[in-house]
């Protein structure tokens, strides 16, 4: 199955968080690579978005959106490092 | 441009279609009215919902083409086989027809003028788009940062923005093409995809710490983005946008 880049995550995320979470740098849970979101490998042909970890294939966040409602779930991210200035 | 740190909540804005104007056979230039549109950077990209009569949506990316000025933002949409979006905005639409439009989106596939090292762009297919908002964001900007760019498409005949990136030669760009299908007569090259040795020809070399921005079919941009970190750049300064299929 193709993927896209995280890059392709920003419209969703953004009617979520207040700020470009694909700009801000994820550490993977599952080997420590840290990386820009913008960088991860995103798979959006399914119900959901996940993005997955470019070094160890590990989920790093998935995100379900219906009518008025989203379900985000990012156990694969230790932190988000987020540019505030 | 100067951007807050702190941009709010996206939601849908109302966009109308100011101009149209074909680039190929196939692909066309949207000019779109977005009132209250915040500006952009060069590479950020739009959300387009599509509403059917039944409440049927589709949603899709669009990368913006123009550099920001006021209300207006340009996207250039090649036609997807069997797509539920993009034929509607390359055949249908027409100027004053509405559409929704969410955005700018993406901040990591961006070019900014502040930015002062060689940017390498290659581009496959309609991937040129945004790398062309690069290079008009670059000449807005009157930036001396080196650029170079090459375009891999099918054939002469479909060129995107073909006469000005005929201008940009002019004016000094370095830009290879890379013909996949049908190449010009007495081009040297035969039709071919790109490899590592046109890479290795016509690219910024991994020493010379380009930031590269590659974008186009998702088998094109994975093939590039390895082919340029196996010859040496560093995956980080590897930047890609895969716009999907195969």
């Amino acid at each position: 199955m193709t993927h896209l880049d995280g890059n392709a995550a920003a419209g969703d995320l953004r009617t979520i968080f207040a700020v470009d979470v694909t700009t801000a740098t994820g550490q993977c849970a599952g080997c420590g690579q840290t990386a820009p979101l913008g960088s991860a490998q995103l798979y959006n042909q399914a119900p959901g978005m996940v993005a997955r970890c470019t070094n160890c294939d590990a989920v790093l966040l998935r995100l379900v959106t219906a009518p008025g409602r989203a379900w985000l779930d990012v156990r694969g991210l230790t932190y988000l490092q987020l540019e505030t200035a | 441009m100067a951007r807050a740190a702190v941009l709010g909540r996206l939601t849908w804005r109302a966009a109308t279609v100011a101009a149209m104007r074909d680039e190929t056979a196939t692909a066309r230039t949207l000019t779109l009215d977005i009132a209250g549109w915040p500006g952009h950077l060069a590479g950020q990209h739009v959300d387009i919902r599509l509403t059917a009569p039944d409440g049927y949506t589709a949603v899709r990316s669009y990368s913006i083409a123009s550099v920001a000025d006021g209300d207006r933002i340009d996207v250039t949409v090649e036609p997807v086989r069997d797509g539920e979006v993009s034929p509607y905005l390359a055949r249908v639409v027409g100027v004053g027809d509405p559409l929704e439009v969410r955005g700018p989106v993406g901040g990591w596939f961006t070019w900014r003028a502040a930015q002062s090292e060689p940017v390498q762009l290659v581009a496959g297919g309609s991937g040129v788009v945004p790398l062309m908002a690069m290079l008009r964001a670059r000449a807005a900007a009157a930036s001396a940062a080196p650029f170079q760019l090459l375009y891999s498409t099918r054939r002469p005949d479909t060129v995107i923005y073909h006469d000005e990136l005929s201008r940009c030669v002019a004016d000094g760009l370095p830009l290879s093409y890379a013909y996949t299908r049908t190449v010009p007569a007495g081009w040297p090259r035969p039709p071919a995809r790109v490899d590592a040795a046109l890479l290795a020809a016509v690219t910024f070399a991994p020493d010379e710490h380009p930031t590269c921005y590659v974008c186009g079919p998702t088998a094109f941009v994975e093939t590039v983005a390895d082919l340029m970190v196996a010859a040496g750049h560093d995956a980080q300064r590897v930047r890609t946008e895969r716009f999907g299929g195969p």
